[in-house]
């Protein structure tokens, strides 16, 4: 045998805690079709990243196509000669994105130039029979067709090496069989290409060349399919998988034994349906759907995902009211507001939907509380569910800490809690391993034969169908065929039931059983006809301005898709700077005040005259005593009181010392000081007024001071607020799309594009900034015209000054985004993390209520190299002191140096492997 | 009836069980009532803090020197002494807030009694220093002037003395009213965060889909995330009342508690009810984050717990009526600082169980519609 395409050698991955692969060795032989098999969650996923370098090597070491993995130039130099399809229905495509524009990205990735593309995309799109729907967006494909393109995009550069990570899971045996002939036909024309999948259909890795089965992170054994038969002397591979368990899995497994259902012609019928059908908008996604169900037979729907199974059995349960048709349970019809029925119906649904945050045993209780079990019977029915279902070593546990297998027991066993004569499961064994599949299948069929209990169960194994006493084949909302599973499969004249379904798919017209895999030779001319450097064009180290551009492309095409988001975003800013600008007002006009006067004279209505004809103050009707002005001070309704005392008028004549009492509302400390500051100036402003009257003009205070109020004469708020916001929006807006951006590639998958393609990080930290660059500035554009009309502050200096600024601070902006995006994980952590990083030190050290060279110690260090500030002194600047460059030019440089700085450090920290 | 409450109460019951052991959403409310109140009410600093000022003194006088050395930190920053046009192009750099102009003969004509002036330059963008500081200098001056004058000639004004006091505050301490307005903010954040973080974590782990199919009523559902998630920031609301405000920061709250906190149940009531309407229409997380700043801060912006009311443009103060934090802002402010009684703050009340029930009605139409469609 030639050098092995892969070599794994001790290698041990932990996430936290847990341990995904335990000290695994093996080789993986070159060009053949290997399988790797086992259930989920046994680190096959893990293995799989590894090898194509998308996951850090931890410990260990990793070859593939003869370089350690672990070495950043040996990834970058096989990068291209590797493709990985990761697990999850199109988790590397862009779902906004159509077909075409997918295929283009990758292309771009790879260095293809413009004819090469078309040459390449064509060939593949024909081959796979998708070029009727290259216009569709990827989100809107069906399951199978999503994996053909993922294909596609792995294959645009004829990779020595496919990885797929369980591409078929979820996906029509059609389209299982299409997708397996289209592998096929590749290999054919390439017969040195490696592929390694991974799956957790054990029929399917009967067609592999040799097999890996795997369970907790280890590997149990390996050999070609026949192989692994006769050592294990099995007929099928599950069998042969059972068997390779260590002993103490094995224990008290047995196999499913079916006690047939006595067909019953008058049996109570549980469920009817007559012509359900759904629609959602356009799309009919259950079409006249009609069946009925005696009682205590257990009845299966078989279909790929997106057939309308949950659908209707949302139907069913009186969640989702059907558009046509109708249903009855046990002879009513279904409704939704009908409590009494929903008491005989258990559910259990796809999602698994338990509370994690609640013990075994406070969801058994409150499941039970909930169907209104009589209080009493709740202890011995909830003991009753955890013997019948064994759960009684983990009553107290969290489900989350529980293994997959148990919860799917604990979630049968909340939906049995309440005795119902029906249960309804949504795929209820999807990722749990044989074994315990076996398990919960015993459970199900000792309810069904011996509590009567009814069981419409929903599933894409065919072996789980094959085990229901009667089945419905259904696809794209209809039902094909509805009968015993041995009558339809010898109905078609078939071996097995998947043929018999392919059958049935092929006559409902979803496409034929046919290769076409002819078009793909055209796909590998050129590399036969030498030109390899096309197919594996030059690597180029560096920048490559076609990568970032196609990024860049990329991402302007979702952001133009999705419009929620850049409305959001303008829309968003331009409200808050409405908001802000009258929020944080510092103005104090219209106070209500209101005086006690005890003096009624003339002075001391010309005293009360001065104060109320000021514009900062309104005079309420007069305070009769001092109770009500307690109590009107108390309410709120006057800020100010003022006092006159009897005799006031008679002791000023008189030269005598008198005083005028002011209350203040101290509530609000910041009023007050200004309520103070207006009292005090009136006051004495009154009292000139008195000592010219008395001594004539010549009367004067020692000193005027003569206060200037520059740049803003009339003291008012919102020309001295409205330019220090624009810079805090331009700030938090643009970086936190930006940061969304890449956060919600970690959420989606789509980084992994990043992790396994020849882009660099630069290239992809640009591509993905510049569209928002464009929005932030569009964004600023329109706060400044809103600026300039609606709240009317003119924009005294030069504008091209304030633009040029407004350029570097959003290039700034945005890359403090990306910043924040490369130590988040979650779409919600990055939003909060953006608002506190650029939220607090933009109001709180960036001078917009207190000057920079007002602060101390971190603040202050932190005032200083904050871009916000510099922005902040050009707004202002230019908005209010009529300034240009030349004035300006030092709060640029900053400015100029920030953007290099925060992109550079961004690009240090951004990972190009998970780890 | 009593089905229904039974339904009701255990559905709150399972709230409280989540949010227990959610950690990061305990710590959150634990942070938001206790470190944050603090920060808040320690650290804004007083108003006119380390102003820096620079001074054109052309005068070179005993008089001058006095009034130059009357700024001193903490409220000044050392006077800088400056040529016109540096004091221009410092202002213009945003180094000076003021710069004071010191005529040639100011110390002769006071001494004269000629009308004598100093011209202060105040950068009015920088608000809040512009304004506090230019009332101040102008007194500090004045005072520093009359006493110099003083010693030479008598005063030329009537002896009326204006005899201020501060009510509710004598000092005009900032962390009564920082430490206070965060709780009220706090009450209002968290309610919203918390009932819509509750129903959106259960439509994403399809729990809710769950709970529709038992025999449950989504007005059940919905009153039950209403009463929990309100208790938990009610009681962290007293708790912080008592322990942080009173007994850490030493702040008097004159008003009735049990008053406040009636009012902070209504309050409640339509918050907690907003949450549930904003997290039917966001359809993540992130989105719901992004709809929370957009309301948040608006309504509390706007309010008049920031800036008065008064002094909001009339159509605003219009829109802010229909505002639930507008009126809790109304009467917690009545009730903590004024200790007003329920004579006094009423209509807030009022208002606030109109809107609350107003809001109440919405979220339910629109949760049932959302419910319809989650499934």
């Amino acid at each position: 045998m030639n050098e092995p395409a892969v070599r794994i050698e001790h290698v041990t991955l932990r996430y936290g805690k847990t341990v995904a692969l335990k000290d695994v060795t093996q080789d993986v032989p070159a060009g053949l079709m290997v399988g790797l098999i086992g259930p989920d969650g046994v680190g096959k996923s893990s293995l799989l990243a590894l090898v194509a370098g998308s996951r850090a090597v931890q410990q260990g070491k990793v070859w593939a196509l003869g370089g350690d993995m672990a070495s950043k130039k040996h990834r970058d130099a096989v990068c291209p000669r590797i493709a990985y399809m990761p697990q999850g229905l199109g988790k590397n495509l862009y779902p906004t994105l159509s077909v075409e524009e997918n295929l283009q990205f990758f292309g771009h990735l790879f260095g293809h130039d413009a004819a090469e593309r078309r040459r390449r995309i064509d060939a593949l799109t024909r081959a796979t029979g998708l070029d009727p729907f290259l216009a569709r967006p990827a989100g809107k494909l069906s399951g199978g067709m999503k994996q053909k393109l993922g294909l596609c995009c792995a294959l645009i550069h004829d990779p020595d090496l496919l990885i797929l990570d369980e591409p078929t899971t979820g996906v029509d045996p059609l389209a299982c069989a299409q997708f397996w002939d289209l592998i096929n036909g590749i290999r054919k024309e390439r017969p040195a290409m490696s592929v390694i999948v991974a799956t957790a259909y054990m029929d399917e890795a009967q067609r592999f060349d040799w097999l890996i089965a795997m369970d907790d992170g280890a590997i149990l054994a390996t050999g070609a399919p026949d192989e692994l038969l006769e050592r294990t002397h099995t007929a099928s591979l599950e069998e042969a998988f059972i068997a390779l368990l260590p002993e103490a899995k094995k224990r008290g497994h047995m196999p499913v034994e079916i006690t047939p259902l006595h067909a019953d012609e008058n049996a109570e019928i549980a469920i009817e349906a007559k012509d359900l059908t759904m629609r959602f908008g356009d799309f009919i996604a259950v079409d006249h759907v009609s069946f009925r169900i005696q009682r205590g037979e257990i009845f299966g729907f078989l279909g790929s995902n997106g057939c309308g199974k949950s659908t209707t059995m949302k139907m069913l349960t009186g969640l989702l009211p059907a558009s046509d048709g109708k249903a009855w349970l046990f002879g009513h019809e279904v409704d939704p507001h009908d409590l009494d029925t929903r008491r005989r119906v258990g559910y259990m649904s796809q999602a698994f939907s338990l509370y994690g945050e609640l013990t075994v045993r406070q969801n058994l209780v409150l499941h039970a509380r909930l169907f209104h079990v009589p209080e009493a019977d709740i202890p011995s029915r909830v003991n009753e569910m955890v013997e019948r279902f064994d759960l009684a070593s983990v009553f107290d546990t969290l489900p989350e800490k529980l293994p997959l297998g148990v919860r799917q027991r604990l979630s049968l066993a909340v939906a049995m809690v309440h005795k119902p004569e029906l249960l309804i499961l949504d795929e209820p064994t999807s990722g749990v391993d044989p074994i315990a599949r076996d398990n919960f299948w015993r459970l199900l069929i000792a309810l069904a034969r011996e509590d009567r209990v009814t069981i419409f169960i929903s599933t894409h194994f065919m072996n789980e169908a094959q085990r229901c006493d009667r089945m419905s084949l259904m696809h794209a909302g209809r039902v094909l065929v509805s009968d015993t599973p041995d009558a339809i499969t010898q109905g078609r004249g078939a071996a097995t039931l998947e043929e018999a379904f392919i059958a049935y798919l092929v006559d409902a017209g979803a496409g034929t059983h046919e290769s076409t895999t002819g078009e793909l030779a055209a796909l590998g001319e050129p590399a036969h006809a030498g030109t390899n450097a096309n197919a594996h064009p030059a690597q180029n180290r560096g920048f490559s301005l076609q990568r970032a551009f196609s990024y860049m492309w990329r991402e302007t095409l979702e952001l133009r898709r999705d419009p929620v988001r850049a409305t959001l975003a303008l829309v968003g800013s331009l409200l808050l700077l409405f908001v802000m600008g009258f929020g944080i007002s510092m103005d104090v006009e219209d106070l209500r005040f209101a005086v006690l006067d005890l003096d009624r004279t003339t002075l001391s209505q010309n005293y009360e005259l001065n104060i109320g004809g000021s514009r900062y103050f309104i005079e309420q009707p007069p305070i009769t005593d001092y109770a009500q002005m307690d109590r009107r001070m108390r309410s709120g309704e006057i800020s100010l009181a003022l006092e006159i005392p009897p005799g006031f008028a008679r002791d000023v004549s008189r030269g005598a010392p008198v005083q005028i009492g002011a209350w203040i509302d101290g509530s609000m400390p910041q009023r007050a000081e200004t309520v103070r500051g207006y009292v005090l100036g009136l006051h004495q402003g009154w009292l000139l007024e008195q000592a010219q009257k008395q001594f004539g003009a010549g009367a004067h205070a020692p000193v005027s001071v003569e206060t200037r109020f520059r740049y803003n004469p009339d003291v008012r708020s919102l020309p001295a607020m409205v330019p220090a916001v624009i810079p805090m929006l331009l700030m938090m807006m643009p970086a936190m799309l930006t940061a969304l951006a890449v956060v919600r590639e970690k959420e989606l998958g789509s980084i992994i594009n990043l992790y396994v393609t020849p882009v660099t990080r630069l290239e992809f930290l640009l591509g993905k900034q510049a569209p928002y660059v464009l929005l932030a500035l569009l964004n600023f554009l329109l706060m400044t015209l809103l600026a300039v009309t609606l709240f009317g502050v003119p924009l005294k200096g030069s504008f091209p000054a304030l633009f040029g600024a407004a350029v570097l601070y959003c290039l700034c902006a945005t890359a403090f985004g990306l910043f924040v995006s490369t130590f988040t994980k979650s779409q919600i952590a990055a939003l909060f993390f953006t608002m506190i990083g650029t939220m607090i030190p933009t109001i709180q050290f960036a001078g917009m209520l207190t000057p920079v060279s007002s602060l101390e110690g971190a603040g202050r260090v932190i005032g200083q190299i904050y871009p916000a500030s510099h922005m902040l002194t050009i707004t202002r600047g230019v908005f209010n002191k009529g300034l240009n460059f030349s004035d300006l030019y030092a709060s640029f440089w900053p400015l100029a140096l920030a953007f290099p700085v925060v992109i550079g450090v961004t690009a240090m920290l951004l990972k190009k492997q998970e780890t | 009836m009593g089905r229904h409450l039974a339904n009701i109460y255990r559905l709150g019951v399972k709230e409280l069980w989540s949010l227990a052991r959610d950690p990061m959403l305990t710590i959150f409310i634990v942070f938001s009532f206790t470190a944050a109140i603090y920060s808040s009410a320690t650290a804004v600093p007083e108003t006119l803090h380390k102003a820096p000022i620079a001074v054109i003194d052309n005068d070179v006088s005993p008089l001058s020197q006095r009034i130059i050395d009357a700024f001193f930190p903490p409220h000044f920053l050392t006077p800088k002494h400056v040529t016109p046009a540096e004091a221009d192009a410092g202002m213009d750099a945003g180094r000076y807030t003021f710069a004071l102009n010191i005529p040639p003969s100011l110390q002769r004509d006071v001494l004269a009694g000629r009308a004598a002036e100093v011209q202060l330059n105040v950068d009015a963008t920088r608000m809040a220093q512009a304004f506090t500081g230019s009332g101040y200098i102008q007194q500090m001056i004045g005072d520093e002037v009359s006493t110099f004058a003083n010693r030479y000639r008598a005063s030329v004004e009537p002896p009326v003395d204006l005899a201020v006091r501060m009510r509710f505050n004598p000092n005009l301490t900032q962390a009564w009213f920082g430490s206070l307005m965060e709780i009220i903010n706090n009450v209002t954040m968290l309610s919203i965060i918390l009932t819509g973080a509750a129903l959106i974590r259960e439509r994403e782990h399809g729990t809710i889909e769950h709970l529709l199919v038992m025999p449950v009523t989504p007005t059940e559902i919905m009153l039950a995330k209403v009463w929990s998630m309100g208790l938990v920031v009610l009681v962290a609301a007293a708790f912080s009342l008592t322990f942080v405000v009173r007994g850490a920061l030493h702040v008097p709250i004159d008003g009735s508690v049990p008053l406040f906190l009636a009012g902070a149940a209504l309050h409640l009531f339509a918050t907690t009810s907003m949450g549930i309407f904003m997290a039917t229409l966001a359809r993540s997380m992130p989105q719901f984050g992004m709809l929370l700043v957009l309301v948040m801060l608006p309504l509390q912006m706007l309010s008049g717990g920031n800036t008065p009311r008064e002094s909001m443009p009339q159509f605003a103060q219009n829109i802010m009526l229909a505002a639930p934090t507008t009126h809790f802002v109304e009467l917690s402010q009545a009730i903590l600082y004024r200790g007003a009684g329920f004579a006094v703050v009423w209509q807030p009340f009022l208002w606030l169980a109109v809107i609350g029930s107003v809001l109440f009605a919405l979220s339910l139409m629109r949760f049932r519609k959302a419910l319809s469609q989650m499934a």
